[in-house]
């Protein structure tokens, strides 16, 4: 049995992820650069879109609408290569204080979770620490692979697989 | 892989049965007692015992003694799925993270040029 470490990155990563509690993921970063520039990066539509959808992902961003102001609201509309359907992502800003915090809601799936990043000063480095707070256990949860929504769906594959064996 | 290969068989032995499947998706609900989940699927507790101890031996369950109470809940496979999960998160965000490292300091950079242009 592998023996799993809370938040266990490569020594290598910045960048730490964690399961705070059964309900909340905690990302961590800290980047060099003032407040400022590091909230201005997100902040930004012509800005956030050139960095929140990494090459790697294999998503195209195809619109980008962010209104960054308490009670503003956004719109990203993203193709991925293996569906037609492009995939949309909204909701709308609970919180924007400059330099310090900005907290959205995600509104595309009825579980969808509370995000709140803050933004830190340490000595002319900015701390961002975002923070996802989903309304149930069993939101996070069924982003688990394996939740109890994935299961009847294994279990059919198993029965299947089990009727063919031997 | 010998010991992945027995580990998959040890798994689908445990889930071809369908009150174990149940006792599965029960679990994932809420943690049970032997006693409790013998009463909702209608058997005898040797019975029920016996199912738990093929799920634990999948290491899908895992059971606990309190006083004279014997806990089940969902096990470990559980915790390698949750970290593997947590892991893809990882990616998406180092991803992410390393690409706004680099607008950053681009703005950063950008940001001195223009305040030396000032002061000339």
């Amino acid at each position: 049995m592998t023996n799993v470490k809370e938040g266990s990155t490569a020594a290598t990563n910045r960048t730490a992820v964690e399961r705070k509690s059964d309900r909340e993921l905690v990302v961590m970063r800290t980047f060099d650069a003032p407040v400022h520039t590091v909230f201005e990066a997100w902040s930004k539509p012509e800005l956030f879109q050139r960095w929140w959808v990494p090459k790697s992902v294999g998503l195209a961003l195809l619109s980008c609408d962010m209104d960054v102001r308490t009670g503003g609201s956004y719109r990203l509309v993203f193709r991925h290569p293996s569906f037609d359907q492009p995939m949309a992502f909204f909701g709308t800003y609970r919180e924007v204080v400059p330099n310090k915090r900005i907290v959205w809601t995600n509104e595309e799936s009825e579980q969808g979770a509370v995000t709140t990043v803050t933004f830190e000063e340490m000595s002319g480095k900015t701390r961002v620490t975002l923070h996802e707070l989903y309304p149930t256990t069993a939101a996070l949860d069924e982003a688990l692979a394996g939740s109890a929504e994935g299961l009847p769906e294994q279990f059919d594959q198993l029965d299947e697989l089990l009727a063919g064996g031997a | 892989m010998v010991h992945y290969q027995a580990r998959l068989d040890a798994t689908f032995a445990a889930l071809s049965d369908v009150t174990r499947r149940g006792v599965l998706e029960q679990l994932g609900g809420s943690d049970a007692s032997i006693t409790d989940l013998a009463e909702r699927f209608h058997m005898t507790l040797t019975g029920m015992k016996k199912h738990v101890s093929v799920l634990e031996e999948a290491g899908l369950v895992v059971t606990e003694k309190v006083g004279r109470v014997r806990t089940c809940k969902l096990g470990p496979r559980r915790l390698e799925e949750e970290a593997a999960w947590i892991e893809q998160h990882r990616q998406l965000w180092s991803a992410r993270f390393d690409a706004l490292d680099e607008l950053v300091d681009q703005l950063k950079r950008k940001e001195k040029a223009d305040d030396q242009r000032k002061r000339r």
